[in-house]
């Protein structure tokens, strides 16, 4: 096997392979900023808790439409998930519950209800879909709708970056400085549960969080300069979404478990190898003099 | 208004009509009024939960008040806040020049471009923070003394009318305190209201010649040396902190 039937070969022969690879290309470039964020505001849970809240309006999208359609899931979702992230933040604002706790709830009561709306007509073929996701069915319809999410979300993070930035870093501060924050958080919220709502038609509802936090906790591992986490997580999203796609091709694997692990396995390795890594509290390099 | 008061040495900064801030409906700051003088330097003191830090939310609009008001010469705009450093995320990805570079946020905005002023402004208020040559630093790696005088810088870009600084010298060794009483001192020089929320009882009345003494309620506010004699040292011991689940209803407040 040449190289080229390795790592090209698929690509070329299939469109769908294409429009997967075009996908994971959108999913990075969004989704890895985001988690990187997400994680500086230690809500990494808090997506995976979002990302099963996109499940009910999915679920109702799906019965609406009568098939798989992605657009009216991806509008269902994005309605649920902006549902349950606004009305979280607002029951942590207004009362002594606190964000994680406000979350928790709405997001089982979220994911309780999308099973049961999916468990109500589907298959458990098209549970399955929902779950796990079909990045190898995207069609030109649904690849349109990620590129749409990824430019919406590139444009505007690059628009709120520095009150985003004060936001995470010193909230009280902005507040100081009448700077909204909370106008802000939700913005940033929004852009989450619309990247969300992108990597769920390609992962499904249960790794749809995969790009982002793989992604972002390696990009951690390796700086400490905001800017170069933010493409180091878009970096190593993209190349983890090439070569799962790639080797779940030639393995005959399930493609978004593979994209994930293979993230995951860029993770290892940057546990062991990252300059706060694992292999430099084993080999530590001498101290200097200053 | 604040206009007229603006780089006044006299006439208040800020008024407090009777203002209680409350947690929970318990009082932290309890009837409280009082005026600063706009150009003074005010130390606030009192024991741990007198309620100095909540007063200085309270002025900046961080908590609402349960009763009363606080009249404010100066606009958001010219009030600069410390905060206690517990409450920043030093583990933050972000350098010591763009961290001062925030407090260009009322010419900046939160979109605008950053100037080529700003930047050398901030360079400038490193030097005189004495971190020089430290702008690339991630915060993370610095020591509580030197993110402290960070902060200062960033409150040097800042321009501030009114500062608010609460407890900046917690945990910080006596030269770095030293050398920012000494930007303190230049702030009330430049005819800025500086109030600081302060334990150490000599600082106090070394540095700042005027001082609220709180333990929930007013003890005394005023010259330094009258407010901090022992009666009222005393006075504001005694009262210490309480939190009474059985307490009525204020009688002012019914």
């Amino acid at each position: 096997m040449t190289l080229y039937d390795l790592f090209l070969a698929p690509l070329a022969d299939y469109g769908f392979m294409r429009r997967a690879l075009v996908a994971c290309l959108c999913l990075s470039l969004g989704c890895g900023p985001i988690g990187v964020f997400l994680m500086m505001r230690r809500m990494s849970l808090m997506g995976d808790a979002l990302s099963h809240a996109v499940l009910p309006g999915a679920a109702i999208g799906y019965l609406v439409a009568g098939s798989l359609s992605l657009t009216a899931m991806g509008i269902g979702g994005l309605i649920a998930g902006l549902s349950v992230a606004l009305l979280a933040g607002a029951v942590s604002r207004a009362t002594s519950l606190a964000e994680d706790a406000s979350f928790a709830s709405f997001y089982l009561t979220s994911l309780a209800l999308g099973v049961l709306i999916v468990s109500l007509r589907g298959s458990n073929v098209d549970l399955l879909h929902v779950l796990f996701g079909t990045i190898l069915a995207i069609d030109s319809e649904a690849l349109t709708q990620i590129g749409v999410i990824t430019s919406v979300t590139l444009v505007a993070l690059s628009i709120i970056y520095r009150p985003l930035v004060a936001e995470c870093f010193d909230p009280g501060f902005l507040r100081a400085v009448g700077g909204r924050g909370p106008l802000y958080h939700i913005a940033f919220l929004v852009l989450v549960v619309l990247n969300l709502v992108a990597s769920f038609q390609a992962l499904g509802t249960l790794m749809a969080v995969g790009l982002m936090m793989l992604p972002a906790a390696i990009a951690q591992l390796w700086s400490r300069n905001l800017p170069t986490m933010l493409v180091i997580a878009s970096g190593t999203a993209l190349v983890s979404g090439y070569l799962g796609l790639i080797a779940s091709y030639h393995l005959e694997l399930a493609s978004g478990p593979t994209i994930i692990v293979t993230a995951a396995l860029f993770y290892g390795l940057s546990i062991f190898f990252a300059p706060s890594g694992l292999a430099r509290r084993y080999f530590p390099r001498p101290h200097l003099t200053g | 208004m604040s206009g007229a008061t603006r780089g006044a040495k006299s006439g208040p900064a800020l008024s407090l009509h009777d203002l209680t801030v409350a947690y929970d409906r318990h009082p932290a700051v309890h009837h409280l009024s009082g005026t600063l003088a706009a150009g003074s330097l005010t130390a606030i003191a009192g024991p741990n939960g007198a309620g100095k830090s909540t007063l200085l939310k309270a002025i900046v609009g961080e908590l609402r008040p349960a009763e009363g008001r606080i009249e404010h010469a100066f606009s958001p705009r010219e009030i600069g806040y410390l905060p206690q450093a517990a409450e920043i995320n030093r583990r933050f990805p972000i350098n010591v020049l763009d961290t001062v570079l925030l407090g260009d946020w009322h010419q900046s905005g939160a979109f605008g471009r950053m100037s080529a002023a700003a930047r050398t402004q901030a360079r400038e208020a490193l030097l005189a923070v004495g971190l020089e040559g430290f702008e690339k630093r991630p915060i993370g790696s610095l020591s509580a003394g030197q993110f402290q005088r960070v902060l200062f810088a960033r409150l040097l870009l800042q321009n501030a009318r009114l500062i608010l600084l609460d407890e900046p010298f917690t945990a910080i060794d006596a030269r770095t305190t030293h050398d920012l009483l000494e930007i303190v001192a230049r702030w009330h020089g430049e005819g800025r209201t500086v109030v600081a929320v302060l334990h150490d009882f000599d600082q106090v009345r070394t540095h700042f010649p005027q001082t609220l003494l709180i333990a929930r309620e007013l003890i005394g506010w005023g010259p330094t040396e009258e407010v901090m004699a022992p009666a009222n040292l005393l006075k504001a011991r005694a009262m210490a902190e309480r939190w009474d689940d059985t307490a009525g209803i204020c009688e002012t407040a019914a």
